[in-house]
């Protein structure tokens, strides 16, 4: 059913591009849908191109293993909007036509700014479009049966046919469809999440008995740890040297009648005591195993220990309301059993991955403290200052959100346009809260890769929901990515080839050049899908949105509010932007990991560079516009 | 040619007080957001104390400030639209005379 449903949608799509293709023929309908969008309809493709795989997979994977933390990232995303409108909205319609850079470049006509601005929202555009292919593929794995690289290449696929068809006024309507859907189905979601309510022993509505993790007592013999409890025989152990030359049993490998399971070592005074670990082994001969069965389903954990208090069948809630699930959640005495990545590695021929539980209590679940440690070092608290930062600017600063601005036709219907987006994106993010707790507490997280939350949260209802919100959320991918690859394919083929290096094109050959620029950015994207594969989708947002606020936002904030701003400070404000947040981002200790180096060896210890990256900026902007005030008398009017 | 408004629109006179009106809402947006961040770095156990419905403050706060955008966004419109209103009845007058 799962594949019925997302064919249809997929095929429903692409009839929609091939419609519309017909009546895009010329740029200004590639690029801007003619400028004829009603403001509404944008409101919703607002939300459709804003709610892309990172808000929906991203956010609710985050929420769903950290809690409170995955929703700082709603908030952030939902309050940069205020900027958009306040600030952006009706100046960008005024004085652009295509791109932001038309609107950057309004006042000066300057080779300078539409280089720079064109290549900062190429840059922008394939930082953000990682996350969304990675979001891709980590969906058509458990949807389809498919690998992760071809779902990357098949979400590629499509998009590429939908916006080299119809560009901008196909992406609207599929942005408006999927939109749309996303808050029904979402609504529909949390409302299931609500009346199931709470339980210490989650079984999906009793299509799935709860498995309890299993705590043996131990005994140490000869340098090995064996089992005390009846059942269970030693197979093998992990174990490790410390510098001092002791040797340290970290994990146990037992036998049982008809599997074998591994466990955690877990000493307390005299006593050792044997704690099951949720285990993947992947054989030599490439079968699956999950907990010592062979399947090929995902793993899937998250339970709670005790519900304010109490364990049990006297535990379970029944239905809740909105407010009693959350209030539940954060009480001190609701412990959650949360599962973290222990051990990787080889037994033999075998690929052992191993999770271990650990227990937290409600009230530190629900504020922020799990991921960004703002109880932690001055570093750690200046990183979560500086993900609000960008998070906070970065919206107004996307590209693929600032062309969207051109398709309405006046600059009213852009400001009433955002307040559509503002109340269904602030709506959907409100569920993503409890979508993220939902599969937290009903033993659905797949610690493999978090970002199947919300769809494995659908599946533990029934199938058709499932099938419905996997459908979705490859929408979001598709739509987003469409919205992009636009922006970036307005970037080669408007600012750059035909501004820039002046080349005269007809009508025709705007929009073929625009196709071009559009299939190439495509097969990139594709290719970096493959590369970042295992990366929550919502936090390499966070570093596109780093990227856009540093290199972006300062130039228009400065070219709509300060009268002595240059063509030479903009270049250079853009520049500055794009290579500090670039740069630090490539020399965290996120990236330092991915390096496979140490974390502490990373020269620039945080891992958010938009608190250095944007002030960077903006210095640079002021600097410049006052050194060249009097070599070229630039002024840019703001209005 | 290739660069110009996608529409040539209708001059719009409001454009000064609408400049003013939306730095004013931003100003007072960032403030209470920047809030929202202090609290979160300076003492974060402040965000586990419940409030209102049960509801501790870290989700007060994060509601709060998802529903604030949306009023402030619909007082912008509303101020927007009436000031751009009285233009361009103020204009027709003129027109008319």
């Amino acid at each position: 059913m799962a594949f019925i449903i997302f064919a249809g949608f997929v095929t429903f799509v692409l009839f929609l591009s091939f419609y519309f293709a017909r009546q895009t023929q010329s740029a200004s309908g590639f690029f801007a849908a003619g400028g004829q969008i009603h403001w509404a309809v944008n409101g919703i493709s607002f939300a459709g191109d804003y709610l892309s795989a990172a808000s929906f997979l991203g956010i609710c994977g985050m929420i769903a293993v950290v809690g409170y933390d995955g929703f700082l990232y709603s908030i952030g995303y939902l309050a940069g909007w205020i900027v958009a409108l306040f600030v952006v909205a009706e100046p960008m319609k005024r004085l652009g036509k295509y791109t932001f850079t038309d609107a950057l470049d309004s006042t000066f006509n300057s080779p300078g700014i539409q280089l720079a601005a064109g290549i900062s929202t190429l840059i922008v555009s394939i930082c953000y479009l990682i996350p969304q292919m990675v979001g891709a593929g980590v969906l058509v794995t458990p949807l389809l049966g498919l690998p992760h690289a071809v779902g990357v290449i098949m979400v590629g696929t499509i998009v590429i046919i939908i916006v080299a068809t119809a560009g901008m006024k196909s992406t609207t309507y599929v942005q408006f469809l999927k939109g749309t859907l996303l808050i029904i189905f979402s609504t529909i979601l949390v409302i299931a999440v609500c009346q199931r309510g709470l339980s210490t022993e989650p079984d999906q509505g009793g299509k799935k008995p709860y498995y309890d993790y299993r705590k043996i007592p131990a005994m140490q013999q000869n340098g090995t740890i064996k089992p005390a409890a009846a059942g269970f025989t030693f197979a093998a152990q992990q174990a490790h040297t410390t510098p001092q030359g002791e040797l340290i049993v970290d994990f146990v490998k037992l036998a049982e009648k008809d599997r074998f399971t591994w466990w955690k070592v877990n000493k307390k005074d005299e006593t050792i005591e044997l704690l099951e670990t949720a285990s993947e082994t992947i054989r030599g001969d490439g079968s699956r195993f999950i907990n010592g069965i062979e399947n090929n389903n995902e793993l899937q954990l998250g339970s709670l220990v005790q519900i304010a208090g109490k364990s049990g069948k006297e535990a379970n809630t029944g239905s809740v309301g909105i407010f009693k699930l959350l209030s539940l959640l954060s009480d001190k005495d609701t412990i959650v059993k949360r599962w973290k990545k222990a051990a990787v590695f080889s037994d033999g021929d075998h690929m052992v991955t191993l999770f271990a539980p650990t227990e937290t209590p409600g009230n530190k679940i629900m504020r922020p403290g799990l991921q960004f440690k703002v109880e932690g070092t001055i570093l750690q608290r200046l990183d979560f200052i500086s993900l609000m930062l960008a998070l906070f600017c970065g919206t107004a600063a996307l590209p693929h959100i600032l062309i969207r601005y051109y398709t309405v036709p006046s600059p009213a219907c852009a400001r009433k346009s955002t307040i559509v987006a503002i109340a269904t994106i602030g709506f959907f993010y409100i569920l993503t809260l409890y979508m993220g707790l939902g599969a937290m507490v009903n033993g659905v997280v797949n610690p493999l890769s978090d970002n199947m939350s919300a769809p494995l949260l659908a599946r533990s209802f029934n199938t058709f929901l499932f099938a419905v919100i996997s459908a979705i959320a490859f929408a979001t991918v598709l739509g987003t990515v469409s919205g992009l690859i636009i922006a970036a394919s307005g970037a080669v083929a408007h600012d750059l080839l035909d501004r820039f290096y002046k080349l005269e094109f007809n009508e025709r050959q705007k929009v073929i050049i625009g196709k071009a620029a559009a299939f190439t950015v495509g097969l990139v994207a594709i290719i970096l899908g493959i590369v970042f594969q295992g990366m929550n989708v919502s936090y390499l947002v966070g570093w596109a949105f780093a990227v856009a606020a540093s290199a972006n936002l300062p130039a228009i904030i400065m070219l709509l509010f300060w009268k002595r701003t240059t063509a030479a400070s903009i270049v250079a404000s853009i520049t500055v932007g794009i290579i500090a947040a670039v740069g630090l981002i490539l020399i965290s200790p996120d990236m330092f990991e991915r390096y496979g180096l140490m974390r502490s060896q990373a020269p620039f210890q945080l891992n958010q560079p938009g608190i250095i990256s944007i002030p960077l900026s903006f210095i640079t902007l002021v600097i410049v516009s006052l050194l060249t005030q009097k070599k070229n008398g630039q002024v840019a009017a703001a209005e | 040619m290739f660069h110009q408004p996608s529409k040539t629109n209708n001059p719009d006179y409001a454009v000064g007080y609408k400049s003013k009106l939306g730095i004013l809402m931003f100003i007072i947006y960032a403030v209470i957001y920047a809030g929202f961040v202090a609290v979160n770095v300076a003492k974060p156990t402040l965000m586990e104390k419940h409030i209102v419905f049960g509801l501790n403050l870290a989700v007060v706060y994060g509601f709060g400030l998802i529903i604030f955008a949306l009023i402030l966004a619909l007082v912008y419109n509303h101020l927007c639209t009436s000031q751009e209103r009285r233009h361009s009845k103020n204009a027709a007058k003129g027109g008319q005379k």
